[in-house]
């Protein structure tokens, strides 16, 4: 148990299925077009980074998954989330 | 009796041209009302207007969802007082968790502003009882984020419970991709919950509602508005 503050990351993307317009767009007109065939798809999502104070990373990674699901931070019928410490 | 209310959120901008057309084009008694100044009991219908909720941050309609408001509106709802969301209002109301769905940001990455033909799919509802099934309706749209999503299997279970009540149509009547101005799924402008009594939609019809905002002078947009005071005041309305 380490009591302080972290950093946690929320990372909101499109379910797998939900078709991501904008992460389209940036491989095909700008990656595959600069060259990079190596580059076989692109997700575009929306980064959420938040300091937390808590008593361990566990618990700071819980509270921002408890929040992300009580505030609906994503809407599950079209999103996916990944937690993340970072700090 | 039959009182409507439209709220108001910082950020709605067609809550005036709503508070219009049911004021003085369809003679509703309605009053304009700050989200947290809404009070219990108070109305017999709601109206949740077009706009940019708090700047669409995080997503269009997702902290407008968590106004108290909500939760007087979920109760009203639930009550099977009729409660209606256009554009905006409908992300909240999807968002609230009382219609289905996400809205998510157009296929084209781009605001989209254009006239769209609407196909009735159920007049079960308070805001189409007036209307005709297949009935095509031309009304605006202008919006960002107004792809509606659904997971594909769940389409089916929606058709089944008549809650699909508007889809985007060719100048055939057909719910083709060139007739989705926004890439929603199966072309579905518009949706109900289960009961029917609370419904959003993309389109605005209160931009469609008076002559003179028509580009040919059509009023398609005031069936819905028409069909709501039918609900709230029986046929003589």
């Amino acid at each position: 148990m380490t009591p302080g503050s972290y950093v946690v990351e929320v990372i909101v993307e499109n379910k797998p299925l939900a078709r991501d317009p904008e992460g389209e767009t940036i491989h095909q007109n700008l990656i595959l077009k600069g060259g990079y065939k190596q580059v076989t798809g692109v997700r575009a999502g929306k980064l959420l980074r938040m300091n937390v104070e808590a008593n361990s990373p566990e618990d700071a990674r819980a509270i921002v998954r408890k929040l992300s699901d009580d505030l609906r931070i994503y809407n599950p019928a079209a999103h996916t989330i990944q937690v993340r410490i970072v700090g | 009796m039959g009182k409507v209310a439209v709220i108001q959120y910082p950020g709605s901008n067609c809550d005036l041209d709503a508070l219009e057309i049911l004021r003085d084009v369809v003679k509703a008694k309605t009053d304009l009302v700050w989200h947290k100044d809404l009070a219990h009991e108070d109305y017999d219908a709601y109206v949740l207007p077009g706009g940019f909720s708090y700047g669409d941050y995080l997503r269009a309609g997702a902290i407008a969802a968590t106004s108290p408001s909500l939760r007087i509106v979920k109760e009203a709802a639930e009550g099977g007082k009729p409660v209606l969301g256009i554009c905006n209002g409908f992300q909240i109301l999807v968002e609230a968790g009382l219609l289905p769905g996400a809205v998510l940001r157009n296929s084209s990455l781009r605001f989209v502003c254009t006239w769209t033909r609407l196909r009735v799919e159920t007049t079960r509802t308070p805001f189409t009882k007036r209307a005709n099934a297949g009935q095509v309706l031309e009304i605006p749209i202008a919006h960002n984020e107004g792809r509606y999503y659904l997971d594909k299997e769940q389409i089916p279970e929606l058709e089944r419970n008549q809650q699909i009540v508007f889809r985007y149509v060719n100048e055939k009547k057909e719910a083709t991709e060139a007739g989705n101005p926004n890439g929603s799924i199966d072309n579905i402008a518009g949706v109900c919950n289960q009961k029917g009594n609370v419904m959003g939609l993309m389109p605005h019809p209160e931009r469609a509602s008076i002559p003179v905002l028509s580009l040919d002078n059509q009023t398609d947009g005031r069936v819905i508005f028409d069909s709501m005071m039918r609900t709230l005041h029986g046929p003589e309305a």
